[in-house]
């Protein structure tokens, strides 16, 4: 610490005292130096503290004029103490920054990522498409009154297309009850229940005795839809098979009916989908499902009045349509339940289609 | 059903170039389905040889081949003939046969090239019927004028190209017959449809096999034929068994007379095999008309024919050599007296479906009674079913024969009989219709106007002339209507379609063959919609959180059995062992319908361990089966009419309830390891978590308490209910349960061994059903408070056995009954220790208690009557002593 001058308040000594502060102030390297020089300079026992407190020593007539200088002196260090300070603060923050960097290339994934199983991802899809359509979605059990899956649809007890669906039935036959082969019965009881008109589709699970391997699975999943109203005709089923194409595989999609036969439609028609895969991998045509007008008998059977009605159904493979969109080569990899399957798809199945 | 393009050019007009595809694009486009091309895989040189020379060589592995010189045309030409190595041995020197020189391809496909074995180089190779793909036959090679027949083969010279002579380049279409289309079993109805198909007028383009001028029947004395009865006492929803039966008599066939080598070849084409010249006729008859025939050995039939039903416990050996015994809706053909006096006694052939071997044609058979009748679909089809003998004639006759063609088919088989048997055809024929049979179809009153109005079709494309043109086109006869209705035509369908009984089954062939692609595209118009339900969207957001949460969605089949229920550790009377039984399971050894999602989800996290994958999480939401013990059957209501609602009532309580679970199963670690550390292994806890998560999509809170239930550990299973119904949803009025809604836990150590699981596998499932349904319908805005919460933390002893969450339910029950319920604003347990100073058998239990009230800043005292209230409580219920107190 400086020894005090003998003329403390001389404007020398003052701006000597300054000089030295200011000098100090600039040499502090960091704030812990800083903090020394602010206590030598500007602390309490500070040559201009010293002389501010001498400062009531003075005669009255020198007060003021000492008083001014004592006082811009301490100013113009404090000043400097600022400054320096908040420069070395910078220096500080900056060179903390540079000392706090880390490698964010590392694996950050401290959580596990689930995923939906596409097939889902696909159903919902489709559910969404028809809502959007001012369609409603509709269920059904998976064991059902044989009943409803063949007879009010049209499938007489001794019809060979009956006999075509391979069929599992519950034990004992006399039960009534089958597991449901397609989810057309939900088209039954629908229309039981809701009448005419009616719009709705329903997605679900079907079954059939088909060994697994690559191209067959006993347990699929179907999508089905029907609308019933005056005046529906072919060109109705039409259009919305086309909306239907373009939503699910993109806008270069479009469709072809066939003729073919399903008891519970009359005219009936397959129903094919030409498309074009977006990584240019191939184009061509595919067959998608089967739809038709609704037999009057169906209509029948569910007390709507087929003078009155008329009305569309169409039903297609779930599993066939993630096959086409996204290429799918093996039927087991969708019902074997690999982890590494659903994760492919993460939460989505690609916007690009 | 498939047909060679030359056998339908018989019988329609195919350009001389039209390729298989072209045709089956043809029939494509009317509604057959696609179902293969064949025929035309033998390519490049397979020719005629005239084997010169024989020299049999045996070999040291016992077989003894023969090293040939065959002239394929090189004699002529003044070339040495070429050397073949051939295993066969029934041939000889001076034989014609088919020899496939090198760079001919065999079906296989087989290439073949000149090669050097047994010690020569065989320059080509001799072909049997198989691998020129002519049939099984294999036993040896074709020696040509066996094949052709001597006649024939005498005008063939060596070196000739065999693949035209053996219609080897021919292709056949092959397409899949819906089941509505029976007349498209043969080759008539192809041509005609091939036909309309390929918009030819078929007036001009299509000739009718069945065109043939056939003898008047029912003659008397030597003019009346072989006796025929037909006496159905019980027929089938009043259908008489068979309504019409026609017989023929050929004599004196040569019962060695092969089939001529085209007859044959077509039978293979259409993928028969060749048997007999009799059965081989009646083949092709079939296939040619689609009117099934059946061939007797008239010497081996006793009297008149008689078509009845079998009587109980009848029995029949059919062709096929089983023994069948009979049942009484089984509709057959008979003959002989019985001791009461009454003809058909002996059942000889189930009809329609097979024939008996008692009266089968042999290699004896000289006298041959043809048989072509029209059988019941109903009936043949339950027959065919029921002995499970699906035939070609059962095929044709379950989807309805034409009424009128059975006198052209039995006309066109006693021909050929004639023709190639050497035999002649008794005069008098057999035509039996029986009473009250119509053989014209009903006709059909079709608006003009309906094909338009339903196929969208503009009206302008398809008006009357249009519309009568295309039903004219496949067969019908068009009248307009007596009736007054205008616009309505009197539609007779042709009587090869059975299939057409109501207007819309003319519209469909009105449509198909203008073209379903003058369909235009029109999107009806939007009806409001409400959208998903609300139990759909819940569901999708149950099944993202899990996904966001980490598990993986799967699915799995439903199906299982009892040693799954002992591998589980079921109690013997667990309600989950009560499953439906499949009748026709794929596999015996899971027979029943899944219980519990759980019970098939395992499975699939064994596959994936198996697969390498360490660390699994799975979730399924699926359907599980509960069947209602002695519940009814499903009644078949009627069709005819909506059913009554009671009758409908009745149906749905038949179907069992089939609630939609989710279950989810963690192997390994729950949190990976890395950088940061070694990870976390997946406990029980992350199982309620998860089973949490699912809640929490739908906004529900499940109360947890301690459950064993199998599959679980015992001590690591945690139940699950619904919170119980209180006056308002406010976490701290909470107190009783409501319904249990599912488990989570660790699994069972022994489950888990006996699953081959990963050690410490844990698992939860839920009835999402359930909860769905008890979702709040409004989840009320909360009230926030601008005061500030007051801490208070408590530590509790008690005995180790006490379920955290019961001592935080009685400290939340204190603070409310103090009448404080608005003040706690949460309580949750933050610690759990044991060890000393807490004595042995007990834990000490430190729960944050969050208190703030809606209109002023808590004091001291509020907040520690509220403490001392809770801690109250916890000190009744369950013995808590204050930490430290």
């Amino acid at each position: 610490m400086p020894e005090l001058d003998d003329d403390l308040l001389g404007e020398q000594a003052v701006e000597s005292a300054v000089a030295a502060a200011l000098a100090a102030l600039a040499a502090a390297p960091d704030l812990d130096a800083l903090k020394e020089v602010r206590l030598a300079h500007a602390g309490d026992r500070s040559p201009l503290a010293l002389a501010n407190r001498a400062i009531a020593e003075v005669p009255p007539s020198e007060r003021a004029a000492v008083g001014k200088r004592i006082g811009s002196a301490r100013g113009r260090v404090r000043a400097a103490l600022e400054a320096r300070t908040a420069e070395l603060e910078a220096e500080r923050d900056a060179r903390v920054l540079v000392e706090e960097t880390v490698d964010l290339t590392v694996p950050v994934q401290r959580t596990r990522a689930g995923a939906r199983h596409p097939l889902a991802l696909v159903a919902e899809r489709l559910e969404d498409v028809f809502t959007a359509m001012g369609y409603e979605v509709a269920e059904g059990p998976e064991v059902e009154a044989e009943w409803f899956n063949f007879d009010a649809l049209n499938f007489g007890v001794d019809h060979p297309a009956r006999q075509m669906q391979d069929t599992f039935f519950v034990d004992p036959p006399s039960s009534g009850l089958v597991m449901r082969t397609h989810t057309s019965p939900v088209q039954a009881r629908s229309l039981l229940e809701r009448g005419a008109p009616l719009y709705v589709v329903c997605p679900g699970r079907t079954f059939r005795t088909d060994e697994l391997d690559a191209t067959h699975t006993p347990v699929f999943n179907q999508v089905e839809g029907i609308a019933v109203d005056e005046g529906l005709t072919m060109a109705h089923l039409r259009g919305t098979l086309d909306r239907l194409a373009t939503a699910l595989l993109g806008p270069s999609a479009r469709t072809r009916l066939r003729p073919s036969f399903f008891p519970f439609t009359e005219p009936s028609a397959e129903l094919d989908v030409w498309f074009e895969r977006p990584d240019g991998s191939g184009s061509g045509w595919l067959e998608l499902g089967g739809c038709g007008m609704v037999n009057p008998n169906v209509l029948r059977a569910c007390g709507v009045d087929p003078d009155r009605y008329s009305g569309f159904a169409f039903g297609m493979g779930i599993e066939r349509i993630l096959q086409i969109r996204n290429g799918v080569a093996d039927m087991r990899d969708m019902v074997e339940g690999d982890v590494r399957f659903s994760r492919a798809f993460g939460a989505g199945l690609g916007t690009a289609l | 059903m498939r047909a060679p393009l030359s056998w339908l050019r018989e019988w329609v007009d195919l350009p001389a170039d039209v390729t298989g595809e072209q045709v089956a694009a043809a029939l494509v486009r009317v509604g057959l389905e696609e179902e293969g091309l064949h025929g035309g895989d033998v390519t490049g040189p397979v020719v005629v040889g005239r084997v010169l020379s024989v020299s049999p060589e045996p070999q040291k592995n016992g077989k003894t081949i023969n090293w040939c010189s065959v002239d394929t045309g090189e004699v002529a030409r003044g070339e040495e003939p070429r050397g073949v190595v051939c295993g066969a041995h029934n041939f000889s020197a001076g034989d014609l046969v088919v020899v496939a020189t090198p760079g001919a391809v065999l079906p296989g496909p087989f290439p073949i090239a000149a090669r050097k074995t047994y010690g020569h180089v065989s320059d080509g190779m001799i072909c049997s019927a198989r691998e020129l793909g002519l049939g099984e036959d294999h036993a040896g090679i074709i020696v040509l004028a066996r094949l052709l027949g001597e006649t024939a083969a005498s005008q063939l010279e060596p070196g000739q190209d065999a693949l035209a002579l053996l219609g080897l380049t021919e292709e056949v279409v092959e397409v899949n017959v819906t089941p509505d289309r029976g007349y498209c079993f043969s080759v008539r109805g192809l041509a005609r449809e091939y036909a309309h198909g390929a918009r030819l007028d078929v007036a001009t383009a299509f000739r009718d096999p069945a065109a043939v001028d056939v003898p008047a029947a029912g003659g008397s004395g030597a003019a009346a034929g072989h006796g025929v009865e037909l006496r159905d006492d019980a027929p089938i929803h009043g259908a008489p068994g068979c309504t019409r039966f026609v017989t023929r008599v050929v004599r004196g066939v040569d019962p060695t007379a092969p089939s001529p080598f085209w007859l044959q070849r077509r039978l293979q084409q259409a993928g028969m095999r060749p048997i007999s010249l009799a059965v081989d006729i009646t083949n092709h008859v079939m296939l040619e008309l689609g009117q099934p025939l059946h061939a007797y050995d008239l010497a081996e039939v006793d009297g008149p024919l008689v078509v009845r039903r079998a009587r109980p416990g009848e029995r029949l050996v059919t062709l096929d050599g089983v023994d069948r015994t009979l049942d009484p809706e089984d509709l057959l053909i008979a003959d002989g007296t019985g001791v009461d006096g009454v003809g058909g006694a002996r059942a000889i052939g189930l009809a329609g479906v097979m024939g008996g071997r008692d009266t089968e044609v042999t290699m004896t058979t000289r006298d041959v009674l043809v048989e072509a009748a029209r059988f019941d679909p109903v009936t043949i089809a339950r027959t065919a079913r029921r002995h499970k003998l699906p035939s070609e004639a059962s095929r044709r006759f379950e989807r309805g024969v034409d009424t009128a063609l059975q006198a052209a088919a039995a006309e066109l088989a006693v021909r050929l009989l004639v023709e190639h048997g050497g035999g002649t055809a008794d005069d008098a024929a057999t035509d039996v219709v029986a009473p009250g049979t119509s053989l014209e179809p009903a006709p059909i009153a079709l608006p003009v106007g309906l094909s338009a109005q339903l196929s969208g079709v503009p009206a302008d494309q398809l008006d009357e002339a249009r519309v009568v043109e295309l039903l004219e086109q496949i067969g019908c006869s068009v009248a307009p209507s007596d009736d007054e209705a205008l616009g309505t035509l009197d539609v007779v369908p042709p009587t090869w379609r059975p299939d057409l009984a109501q207007p819309v089954d003319l519209v469909e062939e009105v449509v198909r063959l203008h073209g379903y692609e003058a369909i235009p595209s029109v999107l009806p118009p939007a009806p409001p919609g409400r959208g998903l339900t609300s139990a759909q969207r819940l569901r999708r957001r149950a099944a993202d959180a899990l996904a966001a949460g980490g598990f993986v969605e799967v699915r799995s089949y439903p199906f299982t059995s009892a040693a799954r229920s002992d591998e589980l550790g079921l109690d013997a009377d667990d309600p989950r062992r009560t499953a439906l039984r499949l009748a026709n399971p794929l596999s015996d050894e899971q027979p029943l319908l899944r219980t519990s999602v759980l019970a098939t989800l395992l499975d699939v996290l064994r596959r994936n361990t198996s697969r390498g994958a360490t660390d699994v999480a799975l979730f399924e939401v699926g359907g599980v089966v509960n069947p209602v013990p002695g519940a009814p059957a499903a009644p078949r209501l009627r069709v005819d009419q909506r059913p009554s609602d009671a009758e409908l009532a009745g149906l749905l309580a038949a179907v069992p309830p089939q609630p939609v679970h989710v279950a989810g199963v963690l192997a390994g670690r729950a949190e990976p390891e890395g950088w940061w550390g070694p990870g976390r292994t997946a406990d029980a806890a992350d199982a309620v978590a998860a089973a949490q998560t699912v809640a929490g999509a739908l906004r529900l809170d499940l109360v947890v308490t301690a459950g064993a239930l199998a599959p679980w550990h015992p001590g690591r299973c945690a139940q699950l209910s619904l919170p119980a119904p209180g006056p308002d949803g406010d976490e701290g009025a909470a107190a009783g349960t409501g319904a249990v809604v599912g488990h989570a836990g660790e699994l069972h150590p022994a489950v888990v061994a006996a699953l081959g699981l990963p050690p410490r596998t844990v698992a939860f499932e839920l009835d999402l059903d359930a909860l769905v349904a008890a979702a709040p319908e409004l989840v009320p805005a909360p009230r926030l408070s601008p005061f500030p919460p007051s801490k208070e933390d408590v530590a509790l002893i008690v005995d180790a056995s006490v379920p955290a969450e019961a001592v935080r339910q009685a400290l939340l029950a204190g603070a409310a009954g103090g009448g404080h319920a608005d003040l706690v604003e949460e309580v949750r347990l933050f610690d759990v220790y044991t060890g000393a100073p807490v004595p042995a058998g007990q834990r000490s239990l430190a729960f944050s208690l969050r208190l703030r009230a809606l209109d002023r800043t808590l004091t001291a005292a509020d907040a520690a009557a509220v403490r001392e209230a809770a801690v109250a409580e916890a000190a009744r219920r369950h013995g808590a002593v204050l930490r430290g107190a």
